[in-house]
């Protein structure tokens, strides 16, 4: 899969043009869930709005998506300075996050339905469910990205190539993206009911 | 044209000596572009055959999308004639009574309706259009070998492939495809139960529309990266063709709208599965209460808007864009107000994101808040005259070759202008009281966002057809075609204006048990007979396109219409990497037409030391 023809006829390479590609393509994922909070802002204004508290797993997950966030960039980093243990290490560490991160938001979905906050019902909860339940699957995403980067550590000679590292390098900053998405997201619900 | 032919060769050595070196065909020998039949037509990554599969399939849509609207036209227009003849295509949904009177099933003429704007909105006017056009000329108006991703740009089509066959299923289900208006407003989409076509007609429509979006964000992130980073050398932003600058300011918009249209369609597909109630309210339906509760369905309509008014944006600014370029190079003059004409669709595109709710006056909206809209609908008419000022003033006095693309724009110039000076009444809240949801409303933005799209890619099809495959399309019939579809547009579309203004809802089935309708029947035929007669014409033109690709006049020079723009120095059939040697570099814009003694400078020429050196 050939994805780039690079050339700057000026000579200059400022981002790389898959790099900014996928800039553009957060900026949409990002007017995707600015589309669901102004809904729930909106709906919330109307009145008739259920009131109640995020599951304490929720703030696990947090935690471990950002753990993973940093252990991705401890990676990238040993991977540029040419550390393979350690770069390979971080990778499998922020995979192992990734899931966790995933599991645990299973979990605090189950939490919430057995207090009774379910999907049919006040809009307020399937709210919830839904603003999480579709930034899980961008996160499945973004694991799915992290396999290949590990089928590429294992499966691969360790050469550090521009190529590699701009790969790398992607993958890395979708991953800070759904970090940072949910840490945007979980303030916001947690802080506007 | 003797002196343009001469220019022509020129150019060649122009290319090589101050034209830019990537390399490109060193590394691109033999590559996986070129070989065999399925990776050079089919799962092709050259942006110029992808442009042709948006365009065909897009074309194939438009004949399905427009032969829906002359059947539910017949209905409107003779609602007492007998329509068995059509049994053999549309099956069970013609009823034939014991006299043997044949009559439109009225759940199927709302299946017309909805799937007649769906098709046309989203498959021909934003794929067939955009998905056509940024294809082909990003990368050969900027001297780039091809898109920042080929690969992407292949699945982009490949998504509209997808949405394309969902769709097209859907036409054939049992309880028929779905029904509830191209704006799919709930609850009416929300409740299986509240029609036939909401049931598994919907669940398709709302798939092969989610993949839709997939395949125009796919292109957007394209033409995007592509016109950012790959520009050639010496191709600074404002030395880019109007064209370009349209198809990017259309994806700009496209990436920031369609992500918010699919939020509200995951709402609507949660709603209609998994039982939520993010539209949905208290409801009885067929004497049962639904347990839904505290749901908001005009939630729904200001999520859709928001998408939906810069949708019609996303269709008209290409166009806009290609007749910019045909005005232009069919008057020998430069474009008027270039600066102006860029800083225009920026304003458009800004104040499209501002004006949704004008489409929701009578859902109950605040008339304060109604006000504000109101006015920031009306600012947009300002760079709206801009822009048709500036075309205006391009053809003023020029020395304009009345071939077919030149006329569609001019047409275009027309259709905008007529249909735009519409919009500023249904802008107006006070005015939008009466005319809401009549005929009024299907004549304006059939005018300003339907015909005048459709012009704006005539025009680029003739226009484009030798670059595209080396021919040139049929000038009598183009002609033909031109003045048929011109007069029948106004013919269908201006009585609408009166109908609308006397009340006439649009949506109807028919009209018989409205006395205060009953006057407006010979209109209707009218309006039926000039659509019928409309349709054929644009048959005359798919004719002319077929016939053209294999039998058409061959183009023997490399730029036959004596533009400046670079995509007349490639090859006359551009093989992959667009050039064969060097990529040319730009030394001026892109407008320098009779220039002192001179009737076109191209752009890869560098100024002359005798030249006054303008801001471009």
């Amino acid at each position: 899969m050939e994805l780039a023809i690079k050339h700057r006829a000026d000579g200059t390479r400022r981002v790389p043009p898959m790099k900014f590609a996928l800039w553009v393509g957060l900026a949409s994922i990002s007017m995707m869930f600015a589309g669901f909070i102004s809904a729930y802002i909106v709906r919330m204004a109307a009145g008739n709005w259920l009131e109640f508290e995020l599951p304490s797993l929720f703030m696990a997950s947090t935690m471990m998506i950002i753990m993973s966030s940093l252990t991705l960039h401890g990676a990238f980093i040993s991977f540029r300075a040419q550390k393979e243990m350690r770069y390979k290490g971080l990778l499998v560490i922020s995979v192992m996050l990734g899931l966790s991160f995933v599991i645990l938001q299973y979990l605090g979905w189950m939490d919430l339905q057995s207090i009774g906050i379910d999907l049919k019902g006040n809009p307020s909860g399937a709210f919830v469910y839904m603003i999480s339940g579709v930034h899980v699957a961008h996160v499945i995403g973004g694991i799915a990205v992290l396999v290949v980067a590990l089928l590429h550590a294992f499966g691969l000679p360790f050469i550090v190539t521009q190529k590699r590292i701009e790969r790398l390098d992607l993958t890395c900053q979708y991953w800070h993206y759904v970090d940072v998405l949910w840490v945007v997201l979980f303030l916001f619900l947690t802080y506007y009911r | 044209m003797a002196d343009v032919v001469e220019d022509v060769q020129a150019q060649e050595k122009l290319i090589e000596e101050l034209g830019y070196d990537d390399h490109f065909h060193e590394h691109h020998k033999q590559d996986k572009y070129a070989s065999g039949f399925i990776s050079k037509y089919v799962f092709s990554q050259d942006h110029k055959i992808i442009a042709k599969q948006f365009l065909i399939t897009g074309m194939i849509w438009a004949i399905i999308g427009s032969a829906m609207s002359v059947i539910f036209r017949m209905q409107l227009g003779f609602p007492e004639e007998s329509l068995t003849w059509i049994k053999p295509l549309l099956g069970k949904w013609i009823t034939v009574d014991a006299n043997g009177m044949g009559t439109l099933n009225p759940e199927f003429y709302y299946a017309l309706v909805t799937m007649h704007g769906t098709i046309i909105v989203f498959f021909v006017l934003t794929a067939g259009l955009s998905g056509t056009f940024s294809n082909l000329l990003i990368p050969l108006q900027l001297g780039s070998r091809d898109m920042a991703s080929p690969f992407l740009n292949m699945l982009s089509y490949w998504f509209f492939f997808l949405a394309s066959i969902i769709m097209f299923t859907s036409l054939f289900l049992n309880t028929g495809p779905f029904s509830g208006g191209w704006v799919a407003y709930p609850p009416l989409s929300a409740l299986p139960e509240a029609s036939s076509g909401s049931k598994a007609g919907m669940t398709l429509w709302t798939m092969s529309l989610v993949f839709f979006v997939v395949s125009v964000l796919l292109g957007g992130v394209n033409y995007i990266t592509t016109v950012l980073n790959l520009r050639t050398k010496g191709m600074s932003m404002f030395r880019m063709p109007l064209s370009i600058w349209a198809f990017f300011i259309t994806a700009i918009i496209a990436l920031l709208s369609f992500p918010v249209l699919v939020s509200a369609f995951l709402m609507l597909i949660l709603d209609r599965g998994l039982g939520t109630s993010f539209f949905l309210s208290e409801i009885f339906i067929g004497g049962q209460a639904l347990d839904h509760v505290g749901g908001s369905p005009i939630l729904y309509q200001h999520l859709f808007w928001f998408l939906g008014h810069p949708e019609v944006y996303i269709i008209i600014l290409p166009a806009m864009g290609l007749v910019s370029e045909v005005l232009s190079v069919h008057s020998r003059k430069p474009i008027f107000g270039y600066t102006a004409m860029v800083l225009s669709m920026m304003a458009i595109a800004f104040l499209s994101f501002l004006v949704w709710a004008h489409h929701m006056f009578m859902s109950g909206v605040n008339p304060f808040i109604s006000s504000i809209f109101v006015i920031f609908t009306l600012i947009i008419a300002v760079p709206s005259a801009v822009k048709v000022f500036n075309w205006i003033a391009t053809v003023y006095k020029g020395n304009i070759r009345l071939v077919t693309p030149c006329l569609f724009a001019i047409g275009f110039v027309s259709m905008f202008i007529s249909g735009g000076l519409t919009g500023i009444f249904l802008g107006s809240s006070a005015i939008d009281i009466q005319l809401h949801d009549t005929y009024f409303v299907v004549a304006h933005f059939h005018i300003v966002m339907g015909v005048a799209a459709f012009f704006g890619m005539f025009a680029g099809i003739y226009h484009w057809y030798p670059k595209m495959y080396g021919r040139f399309m049929n000038e009598t019939l183009g002609k033909i075609h031109f003045w048929g579809t011109m007069i029948g547009a106004y013919v269908i579309f201006w009585p609408m204006h009166y109908l609308g203004m006397a009340g006439v809802p649009r949506r109807y089935y028919k009209f018989d048990t409205f006395q205060a309708f009953a006057d407006f029947s010979d209109m209707n035929k009218f309006i039926t007979i000039g659509a019928i007669i409309v349709f054929g014409v644009q048959l005359i033109f798919v004719i002319n396109f077929f016939y053209s690709i294999w039998r058409g006049k061959k183009q023997t020079t490399k730029n036959p219409w004596g533009a400046s723009t670079l995509e007349w120095t490639t090859p006359i059939r551009p093989g992959h990497g667009n050039w064969p040697g060097k990529i040319p570099s730009v030394h001026r814009w892109a407008y320098d037409y009779s220039k002192g003694e001179r009737e076109v400078i191209t752009q890869i020429e560098p100024i002359g030391e005798d030249e006054k050196l303008d801001s471009h």
